[in-house]
């Protein structure tokens, strides 16, 4: 966005704020994180073991879809609360990280690897022991989840082409256009410089975290 | 303090590793930090007076230049720190380059260019005459912001760090390109209530070009003589300036209302998109220039808001 105009800030240079801001928790708050975390764990879990028990018996992956898609779509969903958690504050990412990742979950790969993360996802605001297990998992889990997500947008890129679905076209009343096709190419791009952010900012933070616990530790 | 004229010494490290980086002494009393600025500047002769932030607390505000050193908390051996705040650009070269951009790539559009609507479209013209409308408008608006820059605009503070211009510019020009495309595209659709809609959009535009220029005209008076400090913009004879009653950001309303008019002239979702991001970018500027208002003035006009005549969004506090 452009600077403010006339009075730009103290020759435009922005003043560095103290982040030390520490963020408790209500009682309320925390019970329903972890209660979602749990449920989102369970459901991601029910969800990979259908879909391995669907292959053994059948087979084959045709089909599979249709047969999980009213349980996948009703936790889909639900984890777009994920965004509105963010929104709300009580989970300290950035909404637009939030909203990238949870638009894009769809890969077996990720289920699993969503089932883990959310297990150590509802610890996050307790137990400090927990938070090792969660920094560490991260390492592997993150590029694999993101090569997932990837995937599935590359492999769905003819079928969207064919069906134009979520597109609009011109001639229009209002006079704006819309192509998925092209929007997920750019939404793959846009990875390019997200990813090494957030998987440095996750690796920063580990080194934070579980560099202060050996800190205490040394103490006691 | 400042009570025996002797000469006041000065040095200066950098804020972060509290190096120091020079030691003045002999300075007057009465020096303005726009002088010690210099000096620095003659020992560091890559680090202009633009970019140096000057403050008396590392993690503080930087100093201004009108500051005099007796005035300052500080003993006669003053203690100052320097941050680099990077390669500097004027704001008159920054509004230049933003404004002009639209301008031209707007005319690429309009004149459909070979490479924007493909060989068979190129430098044909519309046969909705709302569509030239809007090519006027709009080549207007960014005319007269140019004329602004050069001859109206008084700025308080003479630069921004470059890489801003990058991000600035990318915002300005993207989103002019963005809607140009739609509006002179060979599938356009006028606007669904016809010749009454794309009057009153003119109408609500020409007013609220009138508007924003009156104020810029009536904040720029307020610095006639080459006056620095903030004064309160109070409403003059013109009409326009009326709107200083209700609001403390007029020429904000005012900048608004033009993209709401353009909106309703076009009928663009693209453009609708732009003005509500205006609208959010001009919001927050609106309050904080309040905001600063109301520290800054004790008798401060109540009735006044932020950039909506009684409406004040209150930032939402968050319970522990």
């Amino acid at each position: 966005m452009a600077s403010s105009e006339e009075d730009g800030g103290g020759n435009g240079a922005v003043e560095e704020k103290e982040n030390g801001k520490k963020r408790r928790l209500g009682a309320l708050a925390t019970a329903w994180l972890i209660f979602y975390n749990v449920a989102m764990t369970a459901g991601w879990l029910v969800l990979g073991i259908a879909m391995v028990r669907f292959y053994i018996q059948k087979g084959t992956h045709r089909g599979l879809f249709r047969s999980v898609q009213k349980t996948l779509k009703f936790f889909q969903t639900f984890a777009l609360l994920e965004v509105v958690h963010c929104a709300v504050g009580i989970v300290r990412t950035s909404v637009l990280v939030t909203g990238v990742q949870v638009s894009s979950r769809i890969f077996m790969v990720w289920f699993i690897a969503h089932s883990i993360k959310q297990f150590h996802g509802d610890v996050h605001c307790m137990v400090r022991k927990k938070e090792e297990k969660k920094y560490n998992f991260f390492i592997i889990l993150y590029p694999a989840g993101v090569a997932g997500e990837l995937l599935t947008i590359y492999a769905a890129l003819p079928y969207v082409k064919k069906t134009g679905m979520f597109s609009l076209r011109l001639p229009n009343k209002y006079n704006v256009s819309f192509d998925y096709y092209y929007f997920l190419i750019i939404v793959m791009f846009s990875y390019v410089p997200l990813f090494p952010q957030l998987y440095f900012h996750m690796l920063r933070q580990r080194r934070r975290v579980l560099h202060g616990e050996v800190i205490v530790e040394k103490d006691d | 303090m400042g009570g025996r004229a002797g000469f006041f010494e000065v040095e200066i490290l950098d804020w972060k590793t509290k190096k120091q980086l020079c030691f003045l002494d002999k300075v007057e009393p009465n020096a303005t930090i726009r002088e010690i600025r210099l000096m620095f500047h003659k020992l560091y002769p890559r680090w202009y007076p633009a970019r140096q932030s000057i403050k008396l607390d590392p993690k503080g505000k930087s100093l201004r230049d009108e500051e005099i050193l007796q005035h300052l908390p500080v003993g006669t051996t003053a203690t100052l720190y320097f941050k680099d705040l990077g390669p500097q650009i004027g704001w008159t070269t920054v509004f230049l380059i933003e404004y002009t951009g639209p301008l031209f790539i707007y005319f690429l559009f309009y004149f459909r260019m070979p490479f924007v609507y493909g060989l068979d479209e190129r430098f044909t013209s519309s046969p909705h005459p709302v569509v030239n409308l809007a090519c006027i408008c709009h080549s207007f608006h960014y005319i007269k912001r140019l004329i602004e820059t050069v001859f109206v605009h008084r700025f308080s503070h003479g630069t921004m760090p470059l890489r801003n211009i990058v991000k600035n510019c990318l915002y300005y020009w993207g989103f002019a390109a963005w809607l140009a495309y739609y509006i002179n595209h060979p599938l356009y659709t006028p606007p669904s209530y016809g010749k009454k809609q794309i009057n009153f959009a003119v109408i609500m535009f020409l007013l609220c070009e009138a508007g924003n220029f009156s104020i810029h005209v009536a904040l720029s008076d307020l610095r006639r003589n080459g006056s620095k400090t903030r004064k309160i913009p109070y409403p003059t004879k013109n009409p326009f300036t009326w709107l200083f009653f209700f609001v403390s950001c007029p020429n904000y309303t005012y900048e608004v209302g033009t993209w709401i008019s353009f909106t309703i002239m076009t009928q663009c979702v693209p453009v609708g998109l732009f003005t509500l991001l205006c609208f959010i970018q001009m919001t927050i500027w609106a309050k904080d220039k309040h905001c600063t208002y109301l520290r800054e003035f004790k008798d401060y006009p109540s009735l006044r808001m932020p950039i909506i005549p009684f409406l004040l969004l209150k930032k939402k506090k968050k319970k522990a």
